[in-house]
């Protein structure tokens, strides 16, 4: 069975609303700021908080990390994997540290986990790759981040 | 005939037929930018100055696409049937005079009459096209589609009727050059402008021909919510194409027939006539190249901001349910005309009009 709704008689020819629609819509088209940000010029604004590409921060060229292996033990998606050495002036460094960017969730355990404030996730968030990406040591190095 | 006449005609059937082709482009383009301009969107703008680029790169696009025909078609019906939907598109803007001096491809006797009986053929590639796809959601638009125009036929004759007692012709060539004169209404003159001659029958008029060109808020047969899209489901790249060309002809015959019968047709704009004359300077060639140039400019721009106004309201309103739109074409546009006539023909007794 269909509602039945009140309509006032001059609602039945619909004319005045037509009417008060239209002037909106025109309002719209003249005075309204587009909504449209044009992606490759303009960007949108992130909080700082946004976690999106990883990084491993480094001091004076040294990474920060001493391969404490906390972050792949707190990573949900078991996706970083560090195989840890020893070198002249370092006790403990990573000899690989890997991230597989395609089964990272991006929750930030690793970031909250780290005593050495290393693996940071930055607020770069254009990531599409061809291929399954596994984000090696020599690119996480690179310091992209901001915080 | 003389030969100067058969080429005369050869070249306003040129005019129409490149006009009436081109504007499918441009209101590709139009619809897509103005509908976003309308929503606070931006709209296709990468390509070319403004994204004018885009429309021809639409068209190049449709051509190039492979021209696929489902198995369960009938054939033969099937690729008739956008042709079927094109030609009476095309047909209709014969006896639309478009500029002043004769410029009319065929100033039939039953004029106006001629438009709404090819208009309504264009109903039957319709049917054609739901009924040939063999498909059950093609076949209710097309049936959808023939209540719909079958309906909104009725108010879109009977709103005219009273015009043609005022203007006492069905020629359209009449109907324009007696809108030319003007009217003394208590010391003020206003031109004879059939809009403030029947401004009811102008509103219904618009109603009915939005409901005959299928656009929007009373495009059901293609209603994609319910009919995924309506008659024209099966069909892809070029013959598409024409069904959307049909549906852009169609809008621009339906403003053509808005502005000649209740705006003048190619009568000056105001400030056009003035302009005309100091252009044309002294000789008779040239004040008839420029009245015809500026007959035909005005008509353009007539139709212009009627195609605008299809856009906007596309863009504005929702869509009808059916049984809404059966109920307001049957229950208020139908007595509504009606009554029209039968006031016209009071005043026209009491001598007012």
């Amino acid at each position: 069975m269909l509602a039945q709704r009140k309509t006032g008689f001059l609602n039945k020819f619909y004319v005045i609303e037509i009417v008060r629609g239209l002037a909106i819509t025109m309002r719209n088209m003249l005075f309204a700021k587009r909504a449209t940000i044009q992606f490759p010029e303009e960007r949108r604004d992130y909080s700082e908080k946004f976690r999106g590409q990883h990084y491993i921060k480094s001091v004076n060229g040294v990474e920060n990390c001493t391969a404490c292996m906390l972050c792949p033990t707190v990573c949900p998606a078991e996706c970083i994997h560090i195989v840890a050495g020893e070198r002249e002036d370092k006790e403990k460094y990573p000899i690989k540290f890997e991230i597989d960017s395609l089964r990272c969730c991006f929750c930030g355990m690793c970031e909250e986990a780290c005593p050495k404030d290393a693996i940071k996730l930055s607020n770069i968030y254009e990531m599409s790759q061809q291929n399954r990406t596994v984000y090696e040591k020599e690119f996480l190095l690179e310091q992209r981040g901001n915080k | 005939m003389s030969n100067q006449d058969i080429l005369f005609m050869f070249i306003k059937i040129g005019i129409v037929l490149v006009g009436l082709l081109s504007v499918t482009p441009i209101m590709l383009f139009v619809e897509r930018r103005g509908s976003a301009m309308l929503q606070n969107r931006m709209g296709p703008n990468r390509i070319g100055p403004f994204g004018l680029l885009q429309a021809p790169l639409d068209v190049i696009k449709f051509i190039f696409k492979e021209d696929v025909a489902p198995g369960h078609v009938n054939k033969f019906y099937f690729s008739l049937a956008p042709m079927v939907v094109l030609i009476p598109a095309l047909m209709t803007f014969a006896v639309i005079p478009f500029a002043g001096n004769d410029f009319q491809i065929a100033n039939l006797d039953v004029g106006v009459l001629y438009c709404f009986s090819i208009a309504s053929l264009g109903v039957y590639g319709i049917i054609m096209a739901g009924w040939a796809s063999n498909n059950k959601y093609s076949l209710l638009g097309s049936l959808r589609s023939t209540a719909q125009m079958i309906s909104y036929e009725l108010t879109l004759g009977l709103s005219i009727v009273g015009l043609i007692m005022i203007f006492q012709s069905v020629k359209l060539g009449d109907i324009v050059s007696a809108q030319g004169e003007f009217w003394n209404l208590g010391g003020i003159e206003i031109p004879k402008l059939g809009i403030f001659m029947q401004p009811v029958g102008f509103l219904l008029f618009l109603v009915s021909s939005f409901a005959e060109t299928n656009r929007l808020p009373f495009d059901l047969p293609e209603g994609e919510p319910d009919l995924v899209a309506g008659y024209h489901l099966e069909y892809g790249s070029m013959r598409f194409a024409l069904f959307m060309l049909s549906e852009f002809v169609n809008m621009t015959v339906a403003s053509a027939l808005l502005a000649t019968l209740f705006f003048g047709g190619w009568q000056y704009l105001p400030g056009m006539g003035w302009l005309a004359t100091h252009l044309a300077g002294e000789s008779t060639e040239s004040i008839y190249l420029m009245s015809t140039v500026f007959h035909g400019l005005s008509f353009v721009i007539k139709i212009a901001c009627f195609m605008w106004f299809f856009v906007w309201v596309r863009w504005t309103l929702p869509r009808f349910r059916f049984d809404q739109l059966m109920n307001f074409g049957w229950r208020v546009l139908f007595p509504l005309a009606l009554l029209n006539v039968f006031i016209t023909g009071i005043l026209i007794y009491l001598g007012v009009l």
